[in-house]
């Protein structure tokens, strides 16, 4: 399917590395997630003290979207989010559980609790760029270009955002795999679900 | 426990469970504020220290105006801890 947007720019984080645009921005074969995106957020020179607070899910959402939107001016710009997964966020889900199933010591965690939808993932970056646009997360059993590129061209198409970002990001257990991609006017890449699938599997 | 070790103890447990990563037991004055410009705590903390009350101290906070004196400063917590638990 044509399209006439194009990707201006994406980001990768899996296997111990952060990319953007192809290019590793950052490496660090630390085995515990935890401890590779604290390295991560330390070595992009981030002060945001919320980061600390975000389950995994989030932190891994945050730094691979911060990365694709400091690179563009998105002031007063409309950038939309789509965003999709295949664990929801199951993995806080399962912690916050652990924290109410003993009735003889029954704490539920406030804190825990916020992070079980995924889409608060979203809103970590919405409040971070101030962005008060459109946005959706869906729950796909893999990576799903298809539906992305449907999505993505209709906020396009419809004025509805000038920008999208959209993308895949999956976190449960100790399993990683973000990558997300920016789709507006200007770009070197085509936006069609072949290029996004070629992308997608790049690094 | 002598409410200057309480103190102590309270600014260990608030960075710990409030993931203040960036601060250290000496970075938050007895005095300053928890919340607002002091360490910088939103609602989400606050509901936070209220189950870290229950958890650790076995005090409830029920009353959301009690909550607003409470938590004003580390000096004010550990005071208002000490005088229901004769620590």
């Amino acid at each position: 399917m044509n399209s006439k947007f194009n990707i201006n720019a994406y980001s990768h984080i899996r296997n111990d590395k952060i990319s953007l645009n192809g290019d590793i921005v950052f490496e660090d074969e630390t085995k515990d997630f935890s401890a590779f995106i604290k390295s991560a957020y330390k070595s992009q020179g981030m002060d945001y003290p919320k980061f600390f607070k975000m389950d995994n899910l989030s932190k891994l959402t945050f730094i691979a979207a911060d990365l694709i939107l400091q690179s563009i001016s998105n002031s007063e710009e409309n950038i939309a989010i789509i965003l999709s997964n295949k664990a929801s966020s199951l993995d806080t889900d399962r912690k916050y559980q652990e924290s109410i199933s003993d009735s003889n010591n029954y704490f539920p965690s406030p804190s825990v609790f916020v992070y079980t939808l995924p889409n608060i993932c979203i809103g970590e970056i919405c409040i971070k760029h101030q962005l008060f646009s459109e946005n959706s997360f869906f729950i796909f059993d893999n990576f799903n270009p298809h539906h992305l590129w449907i999505q993505t061209e209709h906020l396009l198409k419809t004025k509805k955002a000038n920008k999208v970002l959209c993308g895949w990001v999956d976190f449960d257990d100790s399993s990683y795999d973000a990558f997300l991609y920016l789709v507006e006017e200007h770009g070197d890449l085509n936006h069609t679900i072949k290029d996004i699938k070629q992308l997608y599997l790049c690094q | 426990m002598p409410v200057k070790e309480l103190r102590e103890e309270l600014k260990e447990k608030i960075i710990e469970q409030l993931n203040l990563e960036e601060f250290s037991v000496s970075d938050i004055d007895d005095d300053a504020a928890l919340f607002g410009d002091g360490l910088g705590l939103d609602s989400i903390d606050a509901l936070e220290l209220i189950v870290m009350l229950d958890k650790d101290y076995g005090i409830q906070l029920t009353d959301p105006k009690e909550g607003k004196e409470v938590f004003k400063s580390i000096t004010v917590l550990a005071d208002y801890i000490a005088e229901r638990t004769n620590k």
